[in-house]
């Protein structure tokens, strides 16, 4: 197995912060603002933007949810067992809100795709963007683009993005795997 | 990737035949579900491609509003058949009234049958999931399942709980069905009523058996009312309701005066008012009632969806 290291520490923390400055830059006014965050893999992401953000704002109150897209994927009963759901926790109205979207990495738009369904579910907010921590180019089978863009990638199907976010928040890096099938 | 999991059967068809981590599946799957259903949007889209079969040989009101609620929520299409309406009277049988709906392309079954085993012998002969919505004085498992996840919610584990079931144990389903998941689930259950209302076999569960309502009530830390159901009394099993009210009716009065300060009032309803439980009792501040009612939905869905991903058993 060939690891390769797409992001370490250091730069991950550059990117970090950079994707607040750029959510920051385009939107001003934080009042109507919402970070929403895709389970599971995203709500990590998801809380360090909004830690970041809110230094940068010096606002207080910026919403953020966390949303589980389970219930509203298009491949059940398309596979073997069940996925087990996360918990859903957006205790405020999104209707007219602009909303920022979060997930890890962005591969075939799918997960995304279902994150919309759930969301709109909820309300009707006045915009929804998309973060991504990584963007696997050319990999896409939806038409699902980010907005926000830690790293942009270009890597073959079956290779593996991993994105670990370490306990004391002192050692996360985003790495690349492939898997020789032999 | 999330976590893969599923259950360890194609059917519900009793309590008796699932592990408890089924249950345990079963109770967190139902907890994503409970947030559900108190959204403004009470619909999630993940049965859109499954039709669903409320197969009905016996009356039935709630749970069967309770299933086809919980099978809408899940966007599942949804046909309802009921016996006083069908050729069951003109002779059909069990399996070819099944094999008739399942041939119009129908994935799950979810059959109420006054016979007890009608759903295992249906499972061994169609080729679809079967839920048991109720037989006969059998088992009803999804009532067992949503008894004990409202308990669980009231008291927490329920490891070491003493729980109580009381009035017509012989005709019921729900008391059976209770009793081993209850068990499962590690607390000690046992049952109270008329002798003539108790089957003979419930020593052989590892139930106890108490006569003295006012003892047993002393022992329990939650209390399972059961309703007498008129409509099976064919012979005289008791007196008058009048007595059976006096001996095993639940009243604040009673609650004081054997000293109990705190306890948990289920009942499964539908509720005889003033007979086996007083009114008073059934809307007091003890009573999880209600609680078992909404409880039902989120359960059913989380049965369904669990049944109904498993791609190997499609």
């Amino acid at each position: 197995m060939d690891i390769r290291t797409l992001l370490d520490h250091t730069a991950l923390s550059q990117t970090l912060d950079r994707l607040a400055y750029q959510i920051y830059e385009r939107h001003l006014d934080f009042e109507d603002v919402a970070l929403v965050s895709l389970q599971p893999r995203g709500v990590e992401l998801g809380r360090r933007v909004h830690e970041r953000l809110k230094k940068l704002s010096g606002e207080e109150m910026i919403h953020h949810g966390e949303l589980d897209i389970t219930f509203y994927r298009d491949d059940f009963r398309r596979r073997d067992g069940v996925l087990v759901p996360a918990k859903t926790n957006l205790d405020f109205s999104i209707e007219g809100k602009e909303i920022v979207l979060i997930d890890d990495v962005l591969f075939t738009g799918r997960t995304v795709r279902s994150g919309l369904d759930a969301l709109l579910d909820f309300g009707r907010p006045a915009n929804v963007e998309l973060l991504v921590l990584i963007d696997r180019r050319y990999s896409r089978e939806l038409p699902v683009q980010p907005d926000y863009t830690g790293r942009t990638v270009d890597v073959v199907k079956d290779e593996r993005v991993q994105v670990e976010w370490s306990e004391n928040d002192k050692n996360n890096r985003v790495t690349l795997f492939s898997e020789q099938n032999d | 990737m999330s976590r893969m999991t599923s259950l360890s059967t194609k059917h519900l068809l009793g309590i008796k035949d699932i592990t408890l981590e089924d249950i345990n599946l079963i109770f967190q799957t139902a907890d994503n579900f409970k947030e559900v259903i108190n959204r403004p949007i009470k619909k999630v889209p993940s049965l859109r491609d499954v039709t669903i079969a409320n197969v009905f040989f016996e009356n039935s009101t709630r749970t069967k509003l309770s299933f086809e609620l919980a099978e809408k929520r899940l966007s599942a299409d949804v046909i309802n058949f009921s016996a006083s309406s069908s050729s069951v009277k003109k002779g059909e049988s069990l399996v070819d009234t099944v094999s008739n709906i399942l041939a119009m392309k129908v994935d799950m079954v979810v059959m109420r049958h006054p016979n007890p085993g009608a759903h295992i012998h249906l499972a061994r002969h169609v080729d679809c999931s079967i839920i048991n919505a109720g037989d006969g004085a059998h088992e009803h498992p999804t009532q067992a399942l949503l008894d004990a996840y409202s308990l669980r919610e009231r008291v927490g584990d329920l490891k070491g709980l003493k729980i109580l079931i009381v009035g017509d144990i012989l005709h019921s389903r729900v008391a059976l069905s209770n009793v081993f998941c209850l068990q499962k689930l590690g607390a000690e259950v046992r049952v109270c009523g008329p002798a003539t209302l108790i089957p003979k076999h419930m020593e052989s569960l590892g139930v106890k058996v108490m006569l003295n309502f006012e003892e047993a009530l002393k022992w329990c830390d939650v209390v399972n009312m059961l309703r007498i159901q008129m409509e099976r009394q064919d012979i005289q099993y008791f007196p008058t309701l009048r007595e059976y009210t006096m001996q095993y009716g639940l009243s604040r009065e009673l609650l004081y005066k054997v000293g109990k300060k705190d306890i948990v009032v289920m009942h499964p309803g539908p509720i005889n008012r003033g007979v086996e439980i007083t009114s008073d009792m059934a809307d007091s501040e003890f009573s999880i009632i209600l609680d078992q009612v909404e409880n039902g939905v989120a359960i059913r869905m989380a049965v369904l969806y669990l049944l109904a991903g498993d791609a190997s058993s499609n």
